[in-house]
């Protein structure tokens, strides 16, 4: 499905990511865990195209992304939830999902979005700005949903999002996983939710994959060892 | 200094200012408009914005000449093909200018503000070469001449009220635009977040260039209203780019209903001061007010207060 061959990002002289290989299968969902500055949002912000990388190779479903602009690759299925939400702030909640449509050429907001959130459809004509930040999570990943992305990259959904909606959002990844038989790259940093969700868990140290397990037989201590500063 | 007037000229008097005042009005709205959408929409400063109103004003000025040559019976109707011209040509210019310059200027507004400005001074020699230095006019149909009266003392001239009507319709096409149409949301989306709204699959340099000439466009119906209230000559448009830019930044720079109100609270303070006092005591009087009221609302008269 989405494959990432030699991947390497630098800001000018640093490089982030070194000739790091990663694959994500069809309907499997990935995280990848890491501590901060380790290059989780690089990798994240390099795969949708926001920042260029330096050389390497990402291909979704055989085609080939890395000269793409970046909404050449969302048209071409790469969904993208960022770091902090970023929705459009004076943009109402429907406005916001409808920039999203745009991307695919659709007008009406499909309605399984809303059966998927439905205090989206309640706040439809609220300005995206005044909605609560587990509110704006739930907008942000709807709007990456708009564009019928094949796959789904998130970067840290659970940041600033309280335990009992974290579980939600684990819940509710599974689900679009499960009724639009889509993939998920997440990178995030609170074990208890990639226990939830993932069927992979990566972790990634100074841009290089340090260890790979499957979340049946994953270690949590180990895991949370790498996280541990 | 209302000393020497009856009250009921007092009345005549500000209701006739007040109208020339909505010329004025008019012709800032129509400027302001196409300013705004660039200046607020992609922070671009376009200082040729004057000149390419007074394209628009050429454009209307040879379409009268061929009406009069040509096809004089239809004369009373060239008006609008002008206008239709001077959009076209207006922002087929802005997008070349936008492609071949402003594009990658777009991280750099003070290069942008000299390389727009190089670009007017350009624009007003190719003008002077071409029609001369001299201000031309258009022949009004005659349909657009004379006057309502209203009372012996006001009368309402027709050609005034029609720039309105164009300022008033140019206005609410451009809010359906903004605010009602799938373009107008990738607009918005571009100016708030232009890295995520890429993200969310928006061509957001597509987006510019049509935004450029969008805004191009509109000061070329300004230019063609223009030339039903004045004559045209290859500086004129100097004369309204930094009243223009009040407009802009006094009304707040996203907000096209801050603009339209700005636009007429400046144009008609101006006018019916100017009937009182000197031109430029007016103006000085307006700016104080408008750096007073700056002062206490930085982001202009009408921004939208959001979290962020």
């Amino acid at each position: 499905m989405l494959s990432v061959k030699h991947h390497s990002v630098a800001y000018g002289q640093s490089t982030i990511i070194e000739d790091l290989n990663l694959d994500v299968g069809k309907n499997e969902i990935v995280a990848v865990v890491g501590r901060n500055g380790m290059g989780k949002t690089t990798l994240m912000k390099s795969l949708v195209g926001m920042t260029p990388s330096k050389s390497g190779e990402v291909s979704l479903d055989g085609i080939d992304l890395s000269n793409l602009k970046s909404f050449q690759r969302v048209r071409a299925g790469v969904g993208f939830v960022p770091q902090g939400r970023m929705i459009f702030p004076t943009l109402t909640v429907r406005e916001n999902i409808e920039t999203g449509l745009a991307a695919v050429g659709e007008k009406k907001v499909p309605e399984d979005l809303y059966k998927l959130f439905p205090v989206l459809k309640e706040m439809q004509n609220r300005r995206g700005g005044n909605l609560s930040g587990g509110q704006q999570q739930q907008l942000a990943i709807a709007r990456a949903l708009a564009t019928r992305p094949k796959v789904l990259l998130l970067d840290e959904p659970t940041e600033g999002i309280q335990p009992n909606i974290i579980k939600d959002i684990a819940r509710t990844l599974r689900r679009i996983r499960d009724e639009r038989g889509l993939s998920i790259l997440v990178s995030e940093q609170v074990l208890s939710f990639v226990m939830d969700a993932a069927d992979r868990i990566l972790v990634i140290e100074k841009g290089v994959i340090v260890h790979e397990e499957n979340r049946e037989e994953a270690d949590q201590d180990k895991i949370a060892s790498y996280l541990a500063v | 200094m209302f000393d020497g007037y009856t009250s009921s000229e007092l009345m005549s008097i500000f209701a006739m200012q007040g109208f020339a005042g909505l010329s004025l009005f008019s012709v800032f709205v129509l400027m302001a408009l196409g300013l705004a959408i660039i200046f607020g929409q992609m922070g671009v400063i376009n200082m040729a914005h004057g000149e390419f109103m007074i394209l628009g004003a050429y454009t209307t000025y040879l379409t009268s000449g061929f009406f009069q040559l040509y096809l004089p019976g239809l004369f009373g109707g060239y008006f609008f093909v002008a206008m239709i011209l001077a959009f076209l040509i207006c922002s087929a210019l802005g997008a070349l200018v936008e492609w071949l310059m402003i594009r990658h200027l777009y991280h750099r507004p003070l290069d942008t503000l000299l390389a727009t400005w190089g670009l007017s001074l350009i624009m007003q020699q190719a003008y002077r070469s071409i029609f001369g230095a001299r201000e031309v006019g258009v022949d009004l149909p005659e349909w657009m001449m004379g006057a309502f009266s209203v009372t012996d003392l006001v009368e309402l001239p027709i050609n005034g009220l029609f720039v309105m009507i164009i300022a008033l319709s140019t206005a609410v096409a451009v809010y359906l635009l903004m605010y009602r149409s799938g373009y107008g949301k990738k607009v918005r989306a571009v100016v708030q977040n232009r890295p995520m709204a890429e993200a969310v699959g928006v061509n957001s340099a597509g987006i510019d260039r049509a935004t450029f000439a969008l805004g191009s466009g509109i000061a070329g119906i300004a230019g063609a209203a223009f030339t039903m209230i004045g004559s045209t000559g290859p500086s004129s448009g100097q004369a309204y780019i930094v009243d223009t830019f009040l407009v802009v930044v006094f009304g707040g720079a996203q907000s096209l209903i801050g603009t339209i109100v700005s636009a007429f609270g400046i144009s008609q303070a101006q006018s019916t001061m100017e009937f009182f006092l000197s031109g430029s005591m007016a103006k000085v009087l307006t700016l104080l007010v408008v750096v007073g009221i700056l002062m206490l609302r930085p982001e202009g008269l009408m921004a939208l207060k959001v979290r962020r």
